[in-house]
């Protein structure tokens, strides 16, 4: 190899000294196998254990007996795994004895991505090929929408990991734009194994909130539950159909249990805006929390069982008018150096 | 061994490259037409036969000849099992080449080109790289209308250089310059048929002949 004598910073594009770890040749890592088989062998025999039968679990076993380590990071300790998890998967030596290098493209520096391009567009040339006889015999261009909806392309990240290959934005964005010509043309069904392996399906992302039947008790009345939070109070709310308007808060009528109005209306409110007020009887249970906080679970709890006795578009009006939303709203820490959470200490000139 | 390699040397034409191609040929594939008389470069003159509605014909003749030799050179190099990289940075014919450099078991480079490719090419590879021993250029401009970059490199690194010049390009750096069309479809395919035809040729007379001295 030569020696460079005389070099600039310039012309080194980084330290040979940090190139990366060496890279290696097959043959190497099927010398690594079988070493590893050999010692696995050795070690059942030394533990007294089948060799046939001895899994990872046993062999980490061993080690960890063998040679006991102190040491608190897991990494550093001693261990015998298989080379595939030790060698990092990487590009092994691109060029056999003879120095002829094994791909065709090797001499551009990113040959699997170049490849990749190169593939994809004699795909494209075949389906605008297909095309054309499909014109020339005047048979009709079959165009059955690909859904589009359920699917999307590979992340940059993700097509690296399939490369083994740095890629910039640049080369992403245009292989992701040849991948769109590929299926925007009409024919591209015949190529669609391989467009497959580059997109993935996309898991219906609402996953809607399943609202809860209504429940029948031994009197025949429709009755629903639900629960509700806000700061540290915590209430669930069972609402039964047929009533009189009569409210219930763990045991005590709402009038002596909220004797202030705010908290009361705020009761109220789901049924108001439901246009409910006399047909529902509730009957809750609340701990946790202050006044107005536990007057807001038991709203949210309500609104909630309400759902079930409700239609559809109903709900989304709820939801709009944000009677379904938890408040997120809780009581902030207080800050060292500051007297609350946002006041600070009192500023004095001197 | 010796004896294999020195015995081309002696034939002029050792792989009869002569009968690949005719005028009528290059003709037909319409490698005689060149770029406006305003695009001409100053060292294609002696390669242009005239000039018609301001339109330079290329000398068919000089082509012909030109064309030999760089077939004949690529015949040997590929004979002695040396590394060919087909060059061009024309996008219309990209996969063509690829495809080409494919078939004949050789290396295509038909994208952008890293500055450090061939000079610097011990740390952009790794310590034991090959370099290639021809560079065949299908275009010897790239797409700023600007003389490639690697003619310059493969000077630099006294690699052996084949190139189709056009009437706007310089042919000087190149060592076996093809005067000739490089934008039409049809003068492309001929010169990569022409180009795979006797790379092909000369391995199978290169394992023929491997064969033959074994049987010995």
């Amino acid at each position: 190899t030569l020696r460079l004598m005389c070099t600039t910073t310039a012309v080194q594009r980084k330290n040979v000294g940090a190139a990366g770890p060496e890279k290696y040749t097959e043959a190497f890592i099927k010398k690594q196998i079988e070493e590893f088989n050999l010692g696995k062998r050795h070690l059942a025999n030394m533990m007294g254990e089948d060799p046939e039968t001895f899994t990872q679990e046993d062999i980490d076993r061993a080690i960890a007996y063998l040679f006991p380590s102190g040491l608190f990071d897991k990494q550093a300790r001693p261990m015998m795994k298989h080379p595939t998890e030790v060698f990092p998967e990487q590009r092994k030596i691109q060029w056999g004895e003879d120095g002829r290098p094994f791909h065709f493209l090797f001499y551009t520096g990113k040959q699997s991505y170049y490849s990749l391009m190169h593939e994809t567009y004699e795909k494209f040339l075949n389906v605008q090929k297909h095309q054309d006889q499909l014109v020339a015999e005047d048979l009709p261009l079959r165009k059955e929408k690909r859904n589009l909806a359920g699917s999307r392309w590979l992340t940059k990240i993700e097509l690296e990991e399939m490369l083994l290959e740095k890629l910039s934005d640049d080369d992403y964005s245009r292989f992701i734009q040849l991948l769109q010509k590929l299926v925007a043309l009409p024919c591209a069904d015949i190529e669609e194994n391989y467009i497959q392996k580059f997109s993935k399906e996309v898991p219906v992302q609402l996953q809607k909130v399943v609202i809860e039947p209504l429940q029948y008790d031994e009197r025949g009345v429709a009755f629903s539950t639900g629960e509700g939070k806000r700061k540290t109070a915590t209430a669930t709310a069972v609402v039964y159909d047929n009533g009189t308007g009569k409210i219930t808060v763990n045991g005590t009528d709402i009038l002596h249990y909220f004797p202030v109005l705010q908290d009361r209306e705020q009761l109220l409110f789901p049924f108001q805006f439901l246009g409910r007020i006399g047909k529902h009887d509730m009957v809750c249970t609340v701990s946790g929390g202050g006044r107005s906080a536990q007057a807001g679970a038991i709203r949210l709890a309500s609104a909630k069982a309400l759902r079930s006795f409700v239609t559809e578009k109903e709900v989304e009006f709820m939801r709009q008018a944000g009677l379904l939303t938890v408040d997120p709203r809780v009581k902030e820490r207080k800050k060292p150096g500051q007297e609350g959470p946002r006041r600070k200490f009192t500023w004095k000139k001197r | 061994d010796d004896k294999l390699l020195t015995e081309p040397l002696s034939h002029p034409d050792f792989f009869s490259v002569k009968e690949l191609f005719t005028l009528k040929d290059l003709f037909d594939a319409r490698v005689h037409l060149g770029h406006k008389k305003g695009c001409r470069h100053r060292f294609m003159e002696p390669y242009i036969f005239g000039c018609r509605l301001d339109q330079d014909i290329i000398d068919l003749d000089q082509t012909m000849q030109h064309l030999q030799l760089a077939l004949n050179f690529t015949a040997h190099v590929a004979y002695r099992g040396g590394i060919i990289l087909f060059v061009s940075r024309k996008r219309q014919f990209c996969h063509l080449v690829e495809s080409t450099a494919r078939a004949c078991g050789e290396y295509a480079h038909t994208r952008y080109w890293q500055g450090g490719l061939l000079t610097n090419a011990r740390i952009q590879f790794g310590p034991g790289v090959r370099l290639p021993d021809l560079l065949v250029f299908l275009s010897t401009l790239n797409n700023v209308f600007e003389p490639h970059v690697a003619i310059r490199d493969a000077a630099k690194m006294s690699i052996p250089t084949v190139g189709v010049v056009d009437t706007n390009c310089n042919p000087c750096l190149i060592t076996y310059p093809i005067p000739g069309n490089d934008d039409s479809p049809a003068a492309v395919e001929l010169y990569c048929k022409l180009f795979r035809m006797t790379i092909i040729r000369a391995k199978d007379k290169r394992r023929q002949s491997e064969a033959i001295e074994e049987l010995r």
